[in-house]
């Protein structure tokens, strides 16, 4: 396995959201519009990122029974610089997120990656999995923000780009696209997107359909 | 304060509309029974975390809160993620210990869920909420246990679907998660309808 296997499969091979269905609470939740998934996106890697370090720097001081709690603690303290930066520096943007980027602690792929990875490998391909990871939850979280905000307001990042029929335009906007249900159907589309194109993610139904045609002889 | 309760547990249901809990909520759903089991502990574990946190935050971490002590201008609030989440932990930790003690058959049913709510979201969510929305005290409670039952409804109510929706037949690649996040997105659109609902 090379570094930059590490880097890679994450994306769409082994990809957290789709495959691994982690992490997929803030995933929905931030993704009204592309803004807040970006920001969302970059906070998430970088905590990935430095938590995968961190704990594979401590992995042979942490006694077995206990492990959790350190993991949440370090976790938690990255999450604390991570939430104190935004507010000092994008005050706005960390309304917008309200608690989400505080809800980073208890985000299973922060602790699913340390668990998983870290507690067991050196130090930089653990980060480098952390930064994988990372990738592969921006690149659905950019998918979802794209759609949501484009469909739902007909801009990106605030910005108009087709009129809407209230500016005398042509495009309805989907209100749909701003509430919660629509980023259920929309992750559910794509992971059915990727199950078609990459047959052997879907998993093993516990028992098989009878149809007409198995009883034919 | 029963417009509040009806609010948390309908109309901003944690787990339907700010997609709390939804990576516990999809994994542990497939069966009606350990959905109730886990519900039923994610209720007792809200129900206790919120009121605590409330103190927590209001007695030591606020601006001001050490002003007894001779240190009006100690600010610690930025340590409520560390904290909030040692008092879940703490909390759940207790709960197994307590369960095991005396009610020995709840305990072995639930296994291993309780030490998974320590990372549900929905609990630390709530507690963050809590704050965010600068409850009193009366009001903390009654939304602990509100959130809670909002989120064992939306878990109990799901699993129960899934267990029908085994038996269908799906395209290919559908199946499983895919129709899972379908499904939930479905129920969210349901229970959007709870809006209009006033007490």
């Amino acid at each position: 396995m090379s570094l930059k296997h590490h880097l890679i499969s994450p994306l769409i091979g082994n990809n957290p959201i789709t495959l691994q269905i982690l992490g997929i609470c803030s995933a929905l939740a931030v993704t009204t519009t592309l803004s807040t998934a970006i920001t969302m996106s970059v906070a998430l890697t970088v905590v990935l990122c430095l938590s995968g370090g961190v704990i594979s720097l401590m992995r042979h001081h942490i006694p077995p029974s206990i492990r959790l709690i350190i993991q949440i603690t370090i976790v938690a303290s990255i999450v604390i610089v991570i939430d104190q930066f935004m507010q000092a520096f994008m005050f706005e943007m960390s309304k917008r997120l309200s608690i989400f980027v505080g809800l980073i602690v208890t985000n299973c792929l922060v602790l699913g990656r340390a668990e998983a990875f870290a507690m067991r490998n050196p130090v930089v391909p653990s980060a480098l999995d952390g930064l994988g990871n990372g990738l592969g939850y921006s690149l659905i979280l950019l998918i979802v923000g794209t759609l949501r905000e484009f469909l739902g307001t007909g801009g990106l990042l605030g910005v108009p780009l087709v009129k809407t029929v209230a500016e005398g335009g042509w495009f309805e906007p989907l209100g749909l696209m701003q509430l919660a249900p629509s980023a259920f159907f929309i992750l559910g589309l794509m992971v059915w997107l990727v199950r078609v194109l990459r047959p052997e993610q879907v998993e093993r139904p516990e028992f098989r359909l009878e149809t007409a045609e198995d009883r034919r002889p | 304060m029963s417009e509040l309760l009806i609010k948390s547990v309908f109309q901003e249901n944690l787990a339907l509309s700010f997609f709390l809990g939804i990576c516990t909520f999809l994994a542990v759903s497939k069966r009606v029974d350990t959905a109730v089991g886990l519900g039923l502990a994610v209720i007792v574990v809200q129900a206790i975390t919120v009121p605590l946190n409330y103190l927590i935050f209001n007695l030591l971490l606020l601006e001001g809160a050490w002003a007894w002590a001779g240190l009006p201008e100690v600010d610690l609030t930025f340590l409520k993620l560390v904290s909030f989440i040692g008092v879940i932990a703490a909390m759940v930790q207790i709960l197994e210990m307590t369960l095991d003690r005396f009610a020995p058959r709840l305990y072995r049913a639930l296994g291993i869920f309780l030490p998974l709510i320590t990372v549900n979201c929905a609990i630390l969510g709530g507690s963050l909420f809590m704050v965010e929305r600068r409850y009193d005290f009366g009001e903390s409670v009654v939304y602990g246990i509100g959130s809670g039952v909002g989120w064992a409804l939306a878990i109990i109510t799901f699993a129960a679907i899934r267990e029908r929706l085994k038996y269908s037949d799906m395209p290919k690649g559908v199946e499983g998660l895919a129709s899972a996040f379908i499904v939930t997105g479905l129920m969210s659109l349901g229970f959007s309808a709870f809006a209009l609902v006033t007490p």
